[in-house]
């Protein structure tokens, strides 16, 4: 209505003989004069010129910079110790393991590496293992799982998902858990020792909870039945997973990291996104501010070699790690930063020596009307 | 592409089985089976006529649909893929997941089909119950029933105004001549009245017989039997009070259904081109999935023994690697399937949906006058608008009004001027039309309605139904009044004529003395030879629409007459309104200038009966009051403006034809004596003859006289004495105004008679009649004495020559093609600017062999002028060819050649050329120069070149809706043509263009980072974002956007588009969607891709994180990256998308807020993915923001570089172009000024840079390289 008795006006401005049409309301079919209808909305036109492109760039270089410096610095600060054990060389301790390799040998083959530390670890260091040219994130390797009966459906539990194939069932009995994901789980143990510089050596004590996520560990991995403490009783109708040499009640003595909510089986069941990945194995905690958490000096890394990489060539590390706010160590970010802040504020320079230039022509140019 | 319903080719199918292909047509009256049940009607194969244009039905309306939906390559393509997805080998995560994509596309495009086939069965419906009147055997009378009601076999009566329901073979009218006039505007857009003759043997209404009449049966070329006694659907009766008749054919057997092809569907260039890219990214899809595939099967071949992560089949068993090679590729198709832009094109409908919206919506582009908006008729071909290279015009009612202005007449050689007229000409089109608006006014009825009159109209059996019947009337009083401005022929240019001051007292002085005299005699003829009728005003020819019948009222009248038909029965009817009509002029003060006998009951009371009598007693009253030219006004009714012109030129010399009945013609004289004519025959016009006679006897000295108008050589052929040589010169001297001469003959009484009895062989002669009876009229039409001639100018609309120039600027090449004859063309193209007087003019009338040298002659001095005129003026070289010339020109040893002059020519001209030669023309040139065509036009010749074109645009105008049924875009002005194109055209263009590429942009973006995972995973096609988010971001997150871009965007304002109409050149040369831009939207696309991804691939590499994880910042960045693209694509934020609001921080809102609740919620709910808490987890790591920062601005960098860089080096030359630009090629000061404001303002090369978008930098550089600097 409003908008009629506007066109109406208008009307009136400029013809003055459709007034005199009766005066009555004839409805007519002449569009409404809005500024949307009539694409008059108010606009804002961003222009790009010197004025506001400069500054723009000489923002964003002086923005990146420091925080390319920042991160830098941060991932300089990061201590990290990596070691290699898969075995591949001659010399390797963990030669013979890896190549009488089986997932099913009865007698774990042991081997021990010597490693030093020339810098103390200061407050906690994080454990990883890192599995190198290993496709977790095959698509039908990532498919391979079956969420709900790890989130301790029943049913599933009985009844695994056809994803899971062929690692469903064993002997007529559905696998718990199944899947490839599962079946694959890397089950190295690995154990550290600091060696005194006298020679005794003193096995470092590892936190094994806690490294898997929250939400994981409490809402999206559960045990079937939970109300019932006793796990062999809820699985007794399951097979272990092919590859396995314990069944998943038996992960674990602890009844809080046992089942499904084993955090390493967890922290396993979270896909690496690339080939070459790490995953959080423990954590070694820091004992007071006076002593370094890993003081500097020889360690002996004592694995219990199972898990078989040599067919795909695969690598196995162990990574000792400090961590800081932006995780683990890794300086590309702040080169990143540092390079494109460089980039932007060289750009605004030249771009600040074209504008004065050639900017100063224009001004002067008048035209006679 | 025309569409047929499988429904009806079924239905043709089995009614042709029925009924065997017989050529003739056999109808029986329905009137001695109306008891009978439907199936044992004897019409019963026929068809109703209830018609339906709209394709679906209720319960069919989803299949059918569907079916036409996978007409569509692209849905099937989709819809293949999502089968796909159910093959197992191909590992897809979740098959139903991909349906839905595909789901909600042809959801939304049914509800857009069914919207649209929606509004077709509202008009049908509202076309099939409008009311109309079938004899009832039972009641004995005409009932009222509804048009779809009528079946093949009724008897119908239409009356006076109405429009005709179906192809009626007349049987009766009101006319005691057995003639009814019938307009057929609406069918073939000619307004003059064709006559239609009852059959023979049928003078009076047939009751109750069973007719058997043959005709042939329907289809386009309907001759034989019964053409000129057809009433043809879609016409409407004119000038006779009732007619009736039986039905022949119905609903889409009717000639105007046949000729009505429906709907049409055009394909864009843009689309056209757009489809050429979807096949590149198939391509590239295909060489993506191949390398997928490949790299597969290499990489499964480099493993000595399986790997725990390479899952076997069911059995245990590994497939080969090169098998599995090759079921990844189909995998890999469905993985990347999304560069295949699904939504893209239910995107595009939706913006030509918006863009046909608010070019509908546009106020400049509606016509006050008649009420009506721009029409946009075909919905897809919005942006070929703002492609436009040639444009065809048609001349008479396009470039001009088609109201002919009475301009000059020369009598006894010498020549009046009329200056006046010719000034008040200039008055009228500068002054801003204020004295029409007002001459309209007058015109109008009261628009009080006197009540009283009508109830004494009503006294008697009727009293009950007063006040509805007043209700009713008012409310057509209402329409009459609406539709007064839309009188044919009657607007002021053609009524008022200012006399010459030096002819008036000329024939003052003859009246006064001799009371004969050439003068008097040349007025005579212009008063009586014509066919003008003269009728009342109520009777006038009004637009009616087709929802004017109000239903309501119409019953109500329909009671009236019933009660008259039952009294009167048949022809009485006139009477019985003559005698009303007597008792009201009873009370009337003021005298009735005329006399009324009973037998000038046809032509006077052609009136609208459904007016109820009330009407026609208050327009005599109106007549007497609003006088226009100090006497009584007179309403006629011309078969052609030019009629009308010059009756009206008479009538402003005091010769007044005040009435015409078949045997009588009174013509009131100066001195307000009344002079009665007999007629004794008349010689209708035809085009071979190019003449019209009327034989009339003379009251006062009983002599036989023949007065003939004509074209001028038709007329000066056939003068008896060579008198007048300077009469001649004048006339050719007139060439621009269409002349009309005037010659007298006295045919002594003897010569008369003999050549009488001739004629009347001639007329009932069965063979070779026309042949006859054209000798006959050209045996009496010679040796005449020229009286005068009288110059008639059809006026250029409203800013037509601002029009063409505005588009020439804007580089579109202008061509008329008239069917008049070159002088005329000529002169109307030097006035509407479209030839200049220092043009060189080539006129081709000539012979083959002339032409050929000709043409060959003409493009050598061609190159020449090329050569020294310099890129920066157009060569100016007009061409005139006419029909004949044309189709010479057109044949295959010419047409090369002519093409290529004509590419040269600023103008071509086309006269004398038939519809077909000019559809042909239009072909020619859209095929030889693949340019994009445009014609334009008013009438039904038009309707071939309109079809022809690209684009077709229909002026709806004086002339009926032919043209404009045929056309893509309707307009009212020729002048909405240069807004029409240079604002809407450019802007649906660029927006579309923009959109398009965006869309490619954007998909291809996106999939890449699906496809650069591929080289880290094994190729193995793994996402690694979860599926439902990549089907949200494409579908909801990043689609938004775009669209209301391709809406709203505005380059560049309307002001600055209009003033620099050159801006049209971009989408002329398709500058916005080149294969370029496209190839470079796609580089684009993979670096911003592959910043996408390796940013955080680096970032992230060899530590801990999980696919989804590792996916989210991607995801995040890609959409950052996409939206921010569009901010920087964009150039002018319209309040309603402001940057900050829905075109950026909306989609980020929205895809932060469902990721957030998608991962928070979903624990185990789409199994291969795992996004529980991944978002929030990712959210509260202030790495996730450092990534996502830094891959954004590395990612926009070069393309945000790339603009501005382009303005600094424009903005070196913005000033030089400037320079030049004003001082060489600008005309006028006007233009100058609005460039001045430009540049006068603080940031003008700004302002330049958004103008030109960096499409001009070449042709900058040209120019500066040809040392124009000043």
């Amino acid at each position: 209505m409003m908008a009629s008795s506007y066109s109406a006006k208008e009307e009136d401005g400029h013809h003055s003989g459709s007034a005199g049409l009766g005066g009555t309301a004839i409805r007519t079919r002449k569009p409404d004069n809005t500024a949307f209808k009539q694409q008059r909305l108010p606009a804002w036109q961003p222009i790009l010129t010197a004025g506001t492109v400069l500054p723009a760039f000489f923002i964003i270089g002086l923005i990146f910079i420091p925080i390319g410096i920042g991160l830098f610095v941060t991932s300089n600060n990061i201590k990290e110790f990596e070691i290699d054990y898969t075995g591949t060389d001659m010399s390797s301790p963990c030669f013979n393991c890896s190549q009488s390799f089986s997932w099913n040998s009865t007698t774990p083959c042991r081997c021990v590496l010597f490693f030093s530390l020339d810098q103390p670890f200061e407050s906690n260091v994080f454990m990883y293992y890192g599995l190198s040219n290993f496709y977790q994130n095959h698509r039908r390797y990532v498919k391979s799982r079956d969420d709900s009966q790890l989130n301790g459906d029943e049913r599933s539990l009985k009844e695994p998902s056809k994803e899971c194939e062929p690692y469903r069932t064993n002997e007529n009995k559905p696998i718990a858990p199944c899947g490839a994901i599962a079946n694959s789980m890397f089950n190295d143990t690995l154990d550290l020792f600091y060696i005194d510089p006298n020679g005794t050596q003193t096995q470092i004590p590892f936190i094994k909870k806690g490294i898997a996520w929250w939400t994981d560990k409490h809402v999206k991995f559960r045990n079937p039945s939970s109300s019932n403490p006793n796990l062999t009783a809820v699985f007794i109708d399951t097979a272990k997973p092919v590859n396995w040499r314990k069944p998943v009640y038996e992960l674990d003595t602890d009844p809080e990291n046992n089942g499904f909510i084993n955090e390493d089986f967890i922290v396993w069941m979270r896909t690496a996104a690339l080939p070459t990945f790490r995953k959080l194995y423990r954590i070694i905690q820091k004992k007071n501010n006076m002593t370094p958490t890993l003081p500097r000096g020889n360690y002996s890394l004592e694995v219990t070699y199972n898990y078989p990489v040599r067919s795909f060539e695969g690598r196995k590390r162990m990574i000792l790690s400090t961590i800081s706010w932006m995780g683990g160590k890794n300086p590309f970010l702040g080169i990143a930063y540092i390079t494109v802040g460089s980039i932007c504020f060289f750009l605004g320079v030249v771009l600040l020596f074209i504008h004065h230039k050639y900017g100063n022509r224009n001004n002067s140019s008048d035209i006679p009307n | 592409m025309t569409w047929t319903n499988p429904l009806t080719l079924l239905r043709h199918g089995w009614t042709r089985h029925w009924n065997p292909d017989r050529p003739v047509r056999t109808v029986v009256s329905n009137l001695p089976f109306e008891d009978l049940k439907k199936r044992e009607q004897p019409n019963r194969r026929y068809e109703g006529n209830a018609i339906r244009t709209n394709k679906y039905r209720l319960w069919s309306f989803i299949p059918m649909n569907l079916f036409e939906q996978f007409h569509r390559m692209a849905n099937i393509y989709f819809v293949g893929l999502a089968i796909l997805n159910f093959v197992p080998v191909v590992n897809a995560f979740q098959p139903e997941v991909a349906l839905i994509p595909i789901c909600i596309i042809l959801a939304l495009t049914a509800v857009k089909d069914g919207w649209e086939d929606f509004r077709r069965y509202q008009t049908d419906q509202q076309l099939n119950n409008t009311p109309c009147f079938i004899f009832s055997r039972k009641q004995m009378c005409f009932v009222e029933r509804r048009w779809k009601d009528v079946r093949v076999g009724d008897f119908v009566r239409v009356l006076s105004n109405e429009i005709i329901p179906a192809d009626i073979l007349l049987l009766h009218t009101s006319d005691p001549n057995g003639v009814c006039h019938m307009e057929t505007a609406n069918l073939d857009g000619e307004t003059s009245l064709k006559q239609r003759k009852v059959v023979p043997g049928f003078s009076s209404l047939v009751r109750v017989l069973p007719i058997t009449k043959y005709l042939e049966r329907p289809d386009k070329r309907r001759t034989g039997f019964g053409i000129d006694s057809l009433l043809l659907r879609g016409c409407m009766v004119r000038n006779t009070d009732d007619a009736a008749g039986i039905v022949v054919y119905a609903g889409h057997e009717t000639k105007s259904m046949l000729n009505n092809s429906g709907p049409r569907y055009k394909r864009s260039k843009i689309e056209r081109k757009m489809n050429t890219d979807v096949l590149f990214c198939v391509v590239l899809l295909f060489f993506m999935c191949l390398i997928g595939a490949l790299g597969h099967a290499i990489w499964l071949e480099t493993f000595s023994s399986m790997p725990s992560y390479i899952v076997p089949d069911s059995n245990g068993n590994y497939t080969p690697s090169v098998l599995a090679g090759f079921y990844m590729f189909f995998t890999m198709i469905i993985l990347l399937q999304v560069m295949i832009p699904v939504s893209l094109y239910v995107s595009i409908e939706l913006v030509k949906m918006g863009q046909i919206f608010f070019i509908t919506q546009d106020v400049e582009l509606y016509d006050e006058e008649l009420d009506r908006r721009v029409q946009c008729r075909a919905l897809n071909i919005t942006e070929d608008l703002g492609q436009i290279q040639y444009v065809f015009s048609d001349k008479t009612g396009t470039l001009t009004e088609n109201k002919m202005v009475f301009r000059r007449c020369s009598v006894m050689g010498t020549e009046y001027c009329h200056e006046e007229n010719a000034a008040r000409l200039a008055v009228i089109s500068g002054a801003n039309e204020e004295e029409e608006v007002t001459i309209y006014q007058q015109t109008k009825l009261p628009p009080l309605f006197p009540l009283e009159e009508l109830q004494d109209v009503h006294t008697g059996d009727k009293n009950h139904a007063n006040t509805q019947v007043t209700a009713a009337s008012r409310r057509r009083s209402k329409v009459a009044a609406e539709a007064q401005s839309d009188m044919a022929f009657s607007s002021p240019l053609e009524t008022v004529v200012v006399p010459d001051r030096k002819l008036i007292l000329e024939v003052d002085r003859q009246m006064a003395s001799i009371q004969t005299g050439p003068y008097l005699d040349f007025f005579l003829a212009l008063a009586i030879c014509n066919t003008v009728l003269v009728s009342s005003v109520t009777a006038q020819r009004q637009r009616v629409r087709v929802n004017v019948a109000d239903l309501a009222g119409a019953e109500r009248v329909g009671d009236v007459l019933r009660a008259l038909t039952h009294s009167t029965k048949t022809c009485g009817l006139g009477k019985v309104f003559t005698s009303m009509k007597f008792f009201k002029r009873g009370g009337e003060t003021l005298a009735d200038p005329f006399s009324i006998d009973e037998d000038e009951s046809d032509g006077f009371h052609s009136s609208d009966v459904s007016d109820a009598a009330g009407q026609k007693v208050i327009s005599s009253e109106r007549k007497v009051k609003s006088g226009l030219s100090g006497s009584e006004e007179v309403c006629y009714e011309a078969h052609s403006p030019d009629e009308a012109a010059l009756i009206h030129a008479a009538k402003a010399y005091g010769f007044t034809m005040m009435e015409r009945t078949p045997h009588y013609v009174t013509v009131k004289l100066p001195d307000e004596a009344l002079l009665k004519f007999e007629v004794l025959d008349i010689l209708t016009f035809d085009s071979t003859r190019r003449r019209m006679s009327i034989i009339v006897r003379h009251p006062h000295t009983k002599e036989i006289i023949m007065y003939t108008k004509g074209a001028d050589s038709a007329i000066m052929e056939r003068l008896g004495n060579v008198f007048s040589g300077d009469k001649i010169k004048c006339v050719e001297q007139w060439c621009g105004w269409k002349a009309v001469c005037f010659s007298l003959k006295v045919i002594s009484e003897q010569e008369f008679r003999a050549w009488s009895a001739v004629r009347q062989e001639a007329l009932s002669a069965i063979e070779e009649k026309e042949e006859r009876l054209m000798e006959t009229a050209n045996f009496i039409e010679s040796s005449f004495t020229l009286l005068g001639a009288t110059g008639i100018e059809d006026r250029l609309q409203e800013s037509v020559p601002e029009t063409i120039q505005a588009l020439r600027r804007a580089g579109m090449q202008v061509w008329v093609l008239t069917g008049d004859k070159p002088e005329t063309a000529i002169n109307i193209a030097y006035s509407c600017k479209l030839l200049e007087h220092e043009d060189l003019v080539f006129t081709f009338s000539t012979s083959r062999k002339v032409l050929q040298c000709q043409l060959t002659n003409a493009s050598v001095p061609e190159q020449s002028l090329i050569s020294f005129t310099g890129p920066l003026m157009e060569p100016s070289i007009g061409l005139v060819i006419d029909g004949p010339t044309l189709s010479m020109a057109m044949s295959d040893e010419l047409v090369e050649l002519f093409v290529e002059l004509c590419k040269h020519c600023r103008a071509v001209l086309c006269c004398r050329v038939t519809p077909l030669q000019k559809s042909a023309v239009v072909k020619l040139i859209r095929q030889k120069l693949r340019v994009m065509t445009l014609a334009v036009g008013d009438g039904a010749n038009d309707v071939n070149m309109i079809q022809a074109a690209d684009v077709g645009i229909g002026v709806s105008g004086q002339e009926g809706m032919q043209a404009v049924m045929a056309s893509d875009f309707a307009i009212t002005r020729f002048k909405h043509l240069q807004r029409l194109l240079l604002v809407h055209g450019h802007w649906c263009y660029s927006r579309l263009a923009n959109m398009v590429i965006y869309f490619f942009y954007k998909n291809v973006a996106y999939v890449n980072l699906l496809f650069w995972y591929q080289f880290f995973c094994g190729f193995s096609a793994t996402a690694m974002i979860d599926y439902w988010l990549m089907i949200f971001f494409n579908l909801f997150f990043t689609s938004a956007p775009p669209i209301m871009f391709g809406i709203m965007e505005k380059e560049v304002s309307d002001s600055t588009l209009l003033s620099l109409p050159e801006l049209y050149k971009r989408g002329q040369h398709s500058e916005g969607y080149r294969r370029s831009t496209f190839w470079i939207a796609i580089l684009d696309a993979f670096y911003q891709s592959l910043v996408c991804f390796f940013i955080p691939y680096w970032t992230y590499n060899g530590s801990d994180i999980g696919i989804f994880a590792f996916g989210t910042p991607m995801n995040t960045v890609s959409l950052f990256t996409i939206i921010l693209h569009l901010a920087i694509e964009i150039k002018s934020w319209v309040s309603l998308y402001t940057p900050l609001h829905h075109c950026t921080i909306t989609p980020v809102l929205v895809y932060f807020i469902v990721t957030l609740a998608y991962s928070a919620i979903c624990i185990s709910c789409n199994p291969p993915s795992d996004p529980y808490w991944i978002m929030h987890k990712q959210m509260a790591d202030p790495m996730f923001y450092l990534v996502c920062i830094l891959t954004t601005v590395v990612a926009l960098l070069p393309s945000y570089y790339n603009k501005f860089i382009l303005c600094v080096c424009i903005y070196i030359y913005i000033y030089i172009y400037i320079y030049i630009y004003i001082y060489m090629t600008l005309e006028h000061k006007s233009s100058l000024k609005s460039l001045g404001y430009i540049c006068s303002n603080s940031q003008k090369y700004i302002v330049w840079v958004k103008i030109i978008d960096f499409s001009f930098m070449p042709k900058i550089i040209r120019i500066l390289s040809k040392d124009h600097v000043p």
